[in-house]
């Protein structure tokens, strides 16, 4: 086990839960995390995202499998001897104790004397930068200043693995990047394993070393932002993590690295398989992402007609109706005004480079 | 504190419509009072002699201080008893499906939907020599001669209790209901158990509730006429049946009144500390 100084390894063992009206809420879920790591848990709302976490922090008993922190296993510890820190997603601070008495709760029920926590309490409350907040109620603190707090408070307990239930959603945009920096930088200060529940994909792919993706329970993903964002794995993560056109069509060849696939909207692309070689004359679902389209004056590519163009700053981006009657995005660099088109023009579309789309089976 | 000429101010309408009720409380409830202020400040039985006699005389007896005393006795046992029994009622109810919850709440509301004499009754049949409980206790052979349950304090406790513990558990119910589930978990998570989460949470975010239940329940249990004479029988004395003895029996209307006067500022007196610590509690527990 790759234990960095605080920081646990968490595995999470072929679990299953099934809910007592029967239905499955994660099922067989492997993950094997390493000491110090960042996580960020992702799907879409109903995935079984805070399910899982509320297994590893103990609040809910999986059905079957196991969740292994450090070399103990722990599923027969009830919540409160796991040494899981939370931040939960409103951040549940108590409302009737004083900032620094939310911080040293935990150190109180350790049974740490008053002195030693006051101590603990103010330290934690610095590393958070509210040096000057203990006497304070929550409630007279911002949202950003409360969740400082409520993660101040899970850092006190030292725990060995530190979960965030959507810890940003409640925040808005600007402050909500403040905090993100804040508690990456929290987390390398401490080193603390820690595994971020997240629906917000740019969270996910901005914080954390490695993203696992989650979808109706089943576990669609797990590897670097890069590797899911550039080589997902399957359609879902594909259409999930970022914006993506799928465009039907037909395998005309393929190896493992490569496939040639004809286009229904009339083109013939290469396409990396996401999962091995693709039968010859097959129908695949091909992703590829507005920005790797572009538009182009010979006759590669395939046929359309513009329709909506929507400027969004630094890029635009235009609705194309394809011959197949499908519609695709293109998403272009803003360049002045050179690349306004009018509604109804006549372009030829072609990726930017082969092997930039990926192709997947296409399920019946 | 210039007001926005464009916002109407929000006193200065409405009140109209509060006029009816003003009214019926005027005729049928300030003109009564002061009619028996005005009865209790009289020396003789014939209204001849002002004078604050009768308040001297229930202030230097001690039989009359006495019924005071276990009356206000009696509220805080059927308190006390309502509190320990109320309490997790309202924390199961939070804490089990919307099934259970009709179940539970069914329970707790239908005392209220029976008449309080046919209550009272049913414990008479439950609490008497040949009642329920003795019956029980006998044909198992725990006891050989039937307790003596009905005409004690026990019993109008216990009875009382039964009868005033909706105005306790709804209150209890509605404060639990507004603690975060998930400060129960926060808790819990930071290595709390299940007493500390209890003292430490729980309980101080829900005083707002056990303030007003405890203020219902007490100014409830004090002044129920019926359950307390009923279940306490010629035996014990409280201040309801003290105040009819002299009212309607004894004809002694300027000592009636001194009394209820005396009832009333008593009762004013232990709501008001109820109220305060539900003031204090609730920069605490309200937020």
């Amino acid at each position: 086990m790759a234990d960095s100084p605080s920081g646990r390894s968490l595995v999470v063992d072929a679990v299953t839960h099934r809910y007592p009206s029967g239905a499955l809420a994660v099922e067989n879920i492997n993950l094997d995390i390493k000491g110090g790591e960042i996580i960020a848990l992702l799907g879409p709302s109903g995935c079984g995202k805070t399910t899982l976490l509320r297994i590893i922090a103990g609040f809910i008993a999986q059905t079957q499998g196991r969740i292994i922190i450090g070399d103990d296993i722990v599923d027969a510890l009830p919540p409160n001897r796991r040494a899981v820190g939370i931040v939960f997603q409103n951040y549940a601070l108590f409302p009737h104790l004083s900032i620094s008495e939310n911080v040293a709760y935990g150190l109180a029920a350790r049974g740490i004397d008053k002195a030693e926590r006051q101590r603990e309490a103010q330290r934690l409350l610095d590393l958070v930068q509210l040096p000057s907040m203990g006497e304070r109620l929550p409630r007279q603190l911002s949202g950003g200043q409360q969740q400082r707090v409520a993660l101040a408070r899970a850092l006190a307990i030292k725990p060995s693995i530190l979960l965030l239930d959507e810890p940003f959603a409640a925040l808005d945009k600007n402050l909500r990047l403040d905090m993100q920096i804040e508690v990456k930088r929290l987390q390398r200060v401490s080193g603390i394993t820690t595994l971020i529940v997240t629906h917000d994909q740019e969270e996910a792919l901005s914080m954390a070393d490695r993203v696992a993706v989650l979808s109706h329970g089943r576990l669609e993903q797990f590897g670097t932002p890069s590797d899911v964002y550039d080589r997902p794995q399957t359609l879902f993560v594909n259409t999930f993590v970022g914006s993506s056109n799928r465009m039907p069509g037909t395998v005309v060849s393929s190896d493992r690295t490569a496939a040639k696939v004809r286009l229904d909207a009339g083109a013939e692309i290469i396409a990396r398989p996401a999962a091995g070689a693709l039968a010859d004359g097959g129908r695949v679902t091909v992703c590829i992402r507005p920005e790797h389209l572009q538009f182009v004056s010979d006759d590669t590519g395939f046929a359309g007609v513009v329709g909506m163009s929507l400027p969004l700053g630094a890029t635009v981006v235009h609705e194309v109706k394809t011959a197949d009657g499908s519609g695709v995005k293109v998403s272009q660099a803003r360049i002045g005004e050179t690349h306004a088109l009018e509604n109804g023009a006549a372009v030829r579309v072609a990726p930017l480079a082969p092997a930039l789309a990926n192709a997947f089976p296409a399920t019946l | 504190m210039g007001a926005a000429p464009a916002s109407r101010d929000v006193t200065s309408y409405g009140m109209g419509l509060a006029v009816p009720l003003a009214l019926f409380f005027l005729v049928f409830f300030v003109a009564p009072l002061l009619q028996l202020l005005w009865l209790s400040l009289h020396n003789d039985t014939a209204g001849l002699h002002w004078g604050i006699g009768q308040y001297l005389h229930f202030l230097t007896d001690p039989f009359s201080l006495s019924v005071l005393g276990s009356t206000l006795l009696l509220g805080a046992e059927v308190t006390a008893v309502c509190l320990v029994l109320g309490f997790p009622i309202a924390w199961l109810y939070q804490r089990v499906g919307p099934r259970l919850q009709t179940v539970i709440i069914l329970i707790v509301l239908l005392p209220l939907l029976t008449s309080v004499v046919v209550r009272t009754f049913a414990w008479i049949v439950i609490l008497g020599r040949q009642g329920i409980i003795n019956a029980t206790l006998q044909s198992l052979g725990m006891i050989d001669t039937p307790l003596k349950l009905l005409y004690t304090q026990f019993g109008v406790v216990i009875a009382l209790a039964q009868v005033q513990m909706p105005l306790m558990t709804l209150p209890l119910i509605t404060a639990l209901g507004r603690i975060d589930p998930n400060l129960d978990d926060a808790s819990c998570s930071l290595g709390a158990g299940s007493w500390r989460t209890f003292w430490r949470i729980v309980l101080p975010l829900s005083l707002p509730g056990v303030i007003a239940g405890c203020t219902l329940t007490y100014a409830a249990a004090i002044t129920a006429f019926i359950t307390q004479s009923l279940i306490g029988g010629g035996q014990m004395l409280f201040m309801p049946m003290y105040l009819y003895q002299q009212a309607s029996t004894l004809q002694n209307w300027p000592f009636a009144s001194a009394i209820s006067i005396i009832f009333l500022l008593a009762v004013l007196a232990v709501v008001s500390v109820f109220t305060t610590l539900g003031r204090l509690s609730r920069g605490y527990g309200g937020a």
